[in-house]
């Protein structure tokens, strides 16, 4: 017994360290690299940091300049696949090598598409350039609808996919075996910990099980993504405020529909306070409901996240913006020991940002199940009148 | 970088008033699980939750005035 709990505690101990140290040496590897070229200055590192947060076609690991003074970078594509003027037209990212400056163009089916700052544009019969105007919009191209598999995309299918297969054969083992086995046995004490803590408290004993799931699928949604944000592949999708704000959308839908009468009851007609003060209270109740609150559950994880990222790469650009004054073994060793530091934060926010965002979605699917024990008279004016039962509570 | 300078002083003010917030969570939280260690587990997630909710209402205010 002993044994095995040492052994788990060696285990997660490498875990973390190989993860973060994988996140630090690659990640800066890119920046060091790129130093010799183009990221040298701190308003460059602040466009290749905003580039990071934003999605983007492909996946883009090294960049270096080789011998013959050329930049490589070295990624792999994805699938784009743009609804424009002529129809459907799919190719892959590859095709424009890296640029998302709009200078390399696509020819496709007759349409010409090119990526500027990883949004695509199809340029207009004759244009050669894409050309802004002063309030930043195209001159002669048109913006076709982007169903491409983006970065965020895979990130997300590759997420599905992985709990689609973890939690299918989960489950399938509790027809055989009480205790399951193998990666399943890590996967049952975080299950029973989101029902039993998360679900259970929150939701109450009746209705607990008709939640738990949608509870369970968010939760570990959001967390492998946190992780798999802190490897060196660039993710950021839950630094996406779309991917946040459709989370958020989805707990906002179930308990609008699962609201019973007395939440629609307290938010539209408050029991126990003033007539005139009822109207004014709906308004704030029913704007809290439908507005504040998933805008809170939404902005937390996003900005979270995104604040993650962008203080472990900013520790990470010391290296380059301090070589000067600590010499480069110096600011090396500095953002070395800063980013680490930052990295186990990181591990530790993926997860309770991912409990949060489960917890409070639970709280508020709780207030809109929540029944009451017994219904409390009231009189002429709205106000409760205790009956036996408050009133020896009360007393104890 | 002069138009960035309410910003930036909007920013402390907040990061005061949600540090002001937070320790004031921690600190009661501390006592409480200190009179009742029995119910730390309790305290604990209403101190969570109540975090949470707050470092909410900061990132608002920060994301809106940016």
């Amino acid at each position: 017994m002993k044994t095995s709990i040492y052994s788990i505690k060696f285990f997660g101990l490498l875990l973390t360290c190989l993860l973060t140290i994988n996140v630090f040496a690659n990640q800066s590897n890119e920046q060091a690299q790129q130093d010799d070229g183009r990221v040298s200055t701190p308003s460059e590192i602040e466009e290749y940091i905003l580039h990071h947060l934003k999605d983007s076609h492909g996946f883009h690991l090294v960049s270096y300049t080789n011998d013959a003074g050329e930049r490589v970078h070295v990624g792999f594509p994805l699938p784009v696949i743009v609804y424009g003027n002529d129809g459907f037209t799919t190719f892959m990212s590859s095709e424009f090598h890296h640029d998302s400056e709009g200078k390399v163009i696509v020819e496709k089916n007759g349409s010409r598409f090119v990526n500027y700052h990883s949004k695509i544009y199809e340029l207009e019969e004759g244009a050669t350039e894409l050309v802004f105007d002063e309030a930043h919009h195209p001159v002669n191209a048109s913006k076709p609808l982007d169903l491409s598999i983006t970065k965020s995309v895979f990130g997300i299918l590759v997420v599905g996919l992985l709990m689609l297969w973890w939690f299918s054969s989960l489950a399938r083992q509790y027809k055989k075996r009480s205790i399951p086995k193998g990666f399943g046995r890590v996967l049952e004490p975080l299950v029973i910990y989101v029902r039993d803590e998360i679900a259970r408290p929150n939701i109450g004993e009746k209705k607990y099980r008709k939640f738990t799931g949608y509870l369970l699928t968010v939760f570990f949604f959001i967390w492998i993504l946190n992780l798999i944000g802190l490897t060196p592949l660039g993710f950021n999708v839950t630094g996406q405020i779309a991917v946040t704000a459709a989370l958020a959308v989805l707990t906002l839908i179930i308990y609008v529909f699962s609201g019973n009468k007395d939440f629609w009851g307290h938010i539209f007609w408050m029991p126990g306070v003033p007539i005139l003060i009822r109207p004014i209270l709906a308004v704030i109740e029913l704007v809290g409901t439908l507005i504040i609150k998933p805008f809170s559950l939404l902005v937390r994880l996003f900005a979270n996240i995104s604040a993650g990222h962008i203080i472990l790469m900013s520790l990470i650009a010391i290296m380059i913006n301090l070589k000067a004054d600590l010499t480069p073994v110096g600011s090396t060793a500095l953002s070395f020991v800063l980013s680490l530091f930052i990295s186990v934060i990181e591990l530790l926010v993926a997860f309770l940002q991912a409990y949060i965002f489960t917890m409070l979605s639970a709280l508020f699917i709780g207030m809109a199940v929540a029944e009451h024990d017994h219904d409390h008279e009231h009189d002429a004016h709205g106000n409760e009148i205790p009956d036996a039962e408050d009133i020896r509570e009360n007393f104890i | 970088m002069e138009t960035m300078i309410p910003n930036l002083v909007g920013a402390g003010i907040i990061v005061i008033g949600a540090g002001l917030g937070l320790g004031k969570i921690g600190g009661s939280a501390m006592e409480a699980i200190a009179r009742q260690p029995e119910a730390a587990n309790k305290i604990q997630t209403a101190m969570i939750i109540i975090a949470a909710l707050l470092e909410g209402l900061a990132f608002g205010a920060l994301f809106l005035g940016k």
